[in-house]
């Protein structure tokens, strides 16, 4: 089983964030981290959040318009060079990352990070053969 | 052909008879109706001193307005007491357009739609399943009527309930299917979104007959292989008589116009001068056989285009091509001419995209700018912004080449182009020209 992320389409203006994340409020979804990439005239919101299918279902709904993707999500230290390190494997495999984010876990000295690629199980095949802890869905809301 | 003696007949014939019953027509408005008589007196024309038909040009026009003015019996040229049927335009944008119909009106309707089924090949074998809406709009009774006429078994289910159509389809063994081309692709989304297992192309729908609205070639691509039909243009206004005004043939090359009923000029749009043969401009209607309403020059503020060709399926009655846009919604920009339905040809044609859509034009300088906003379908949303971004330079990069001009593709939110009365605003126009 793989992380799944949410992406969700708004419009670059005020007011177009606020009203998503008002919806994913109300119905008691728990964004666990997020990044925006944008554009002069529209963003891309990716979420990972601890209710996925709800938060999917009640986007659409509202006519949002969002999509469920599968991403890799790997646990590292929280040291210098390591996320180096795991990048390296990537690029050594010739995998190329469409985008990542990060965020710090709860527990002591781990971060996850998250990858977005064309072929997620090469990818994380790749990652497994050295020992990386690949993080599922489970974990991440078991806090 | 339904009435071959008419739909075949040589040119010259169909002229002399255009020439007769104009005669008639013209009287006919002029003695029986005070609107049509105060006008033509006004304008120094008496029907009497008619000719040829190249004194048409030196008849009054008969627009919207007037019609609007009228409301409700003004332009009715018969006693009520004559008259069985009215139907009505919507009334959105002012005074309701009232038309109403002596018995020998609605034969008349309902022959030119029969000629129409016809000529998309229906026989009194085929089952057609009428699902415009039954009521004061002309689609409903209008193809009901013709499809009786022509002894089809025809399904009077009116619009929308898309399951149910879907039911009947299947139950009744429907062969024609009579829609707004929107509609029918409503129905290719319903049956991909909620109804994968039903199989429109096991059904024995083969034929779709869509009018009420302009569609481009691209939507008939689209709705012929979506629902596995082939998908012909009818077309019709409620003020002249209804659908069936023209209609396609097998050949899918132009409308043939019943000649024999309507008669038809192209003006030009600014100046009202009389256009010649196979030039483009707005198209003007007369009614020839007409009793309760006779309609007299109405301007109908389409676009289009009148040629003769010898037409594979037989018919000698002049053709137009199919109405691109309205005179009223034309664009000039930049110096160029573009109508709102070319830019629905080209979204519709980068695949994947949903025509919601909206042209704004605004003026920086001296330079015309121009935004098209592309409401993002969920087919269409992809969490790269690489692929979005494609899709922009995809869409810009086939206006360009297809309508000559660089605009600006926003993408936005669905639902966020404002809608009246269901219908989208395709055109803002902030110019102050």
């Amino acid at each position: 089983m793989n992380v799944m992320q949410l992406s969700v389409f708004i419009e670059n203006h005020p007011g177009h964030l606020q009203n998503v994340l008002k919806i994913l409020g109300e119905a008691s979804i728990n964004i666990i981290t997020l990044t925006i990439a944008e554009t002069s005239d529209f963003g891309i919101l990716r979420v990972i959040c601890n209710k996925p299918d709800e938060a999917l279902a009640i986007l659409k709904k509202e006519h949002v318009i969002c999509s469920a993707t599968d991403v890799l999500a790997i646990e590292i230290e929280d040291k210098p060079g390591e996320l180096c390190r795991a990048v390296t494997i990537f690029a050594q495999q010739g995998l190329n990352i469409e985008y990542m984010y990060a965020f710090t876990e709860k527990r002591e000295g781990k971060a996850v990070m998250i990858f977005r690629f064309d072929d997620i199980e090469v990818a994380k095949e790749a990652l497994s053969s050295q020992g990386y802890r690949i993080v599922k869905k489970i974990e991440i809301i078991g806090e | 052909m339904f009435n071959k003696e008419f739909e075949a007949m040589p040119v010259a014939e169909i002229k002399k008879l255009q020439l007769e019953r104009l005669k008639w027509s013209l009287s006919h408005a002029y003695k029986n109706n005070r609107f049509y008589a105060r006008q033509f007196d006004a304008a120094g024309f008496n029907p009497a001193d008619f000719k040829s038909l190249d004194d048409m040009r030196r008849v009054p026009f008969l627009n919207k307005q007037n019609m609007r003015d009228n409301y409700p019996y003004g332009l009715f040229a018969t006693p009520l007491k004559d008259v069985v049927r009215v139907h009505s335009s919507s009334g959105t944008t002012g005074n309701a357009t009232v038309v109403g119909y002596t018995a020998s009106d609605i034969n008349v309707f309902a022959e030119v739609v029969a000629r129409s089924l016809a000529s998309y090949g229906a026989t009194p074998d085929d089952i057609l399943q009428v699902a415009y809406g039954y009521g004061l709009f002309t689609g409903g009774l209008g193809l009901h009527y013709g499809g009786e006429k022509l002894g089809c078994l025809t399904v009077p289910i009116s619009g929308g309930n898309t399951e149910r159509q879907l039911m009947l389809i299947k139950d009744f063994g429907t062969s024609i299917l009579a829609c707004t081309p929107s509609y029918a692709l409503n129905i290719a989304d319903y049956l991909e979104k909620k109804r994968p297992d039903y199989d429109m192309k096991k059904t024995s729908l083969r034929i779709g007959v869509l009018g009420a609205e302009p569609w481009s070639e691209a939507m008939r691509g689209e709705i012929e292989q979506r629902l596995g039909i082939q998908a012909y243009d009818i077309y019709g206004l409620s003020e002249v008589i209804g659908p069936g005004v023209s209609s396609e043939c097998e050949a899918k090359s132009g409308l043939h116009v019943f000649e024999d009923h309507f008669y038809v000029e192209i003006i030009d749009p600014d100046t009202g001068e009389v256009l010649p043969e196979g030039e483009k401009g707005e198209i003007v209607y007369t009614s020839l056989t007409k009793q309760a309403c006779p309609v007299i020059r109405y301007r109908s503020r389409d676009i289009t285009r009148l040629y003769r060709d010898s037409c594979s399926c037989g018919r000698t009655m002049i053709k137009m091509e199919k109405v691109t846009g309205r005179s009223d919604d034309m664009l000039i920009i930049r110096g160029v001419n573009i109508f709102p339905s070319q830019i629905e040809s080209v979204l519709m044609e980068v695949e994947g995209t949903e025509p919601h859509y909206q042209i704004i034009v605004d003026r920086s300088g001296a330079l015309d700018d121009v935004e098209v906003k592309v409401e993002v379908a969920e087919d269409l949303f992809s969490d790269e912004l690489k692929v979005l971004d494609n899709l922009k330079t995809k869409i810009m990069e086939r206006f360009r080449n297809v309508l000559g001009i660089s605009a600006k593709i926003t993408l936005v939110e669905p639902l966020s182009i404002a809608r009246s009365e269901g219908k989208a605003i395709r055109v803002v126009d902030k110019r102050h020209l």
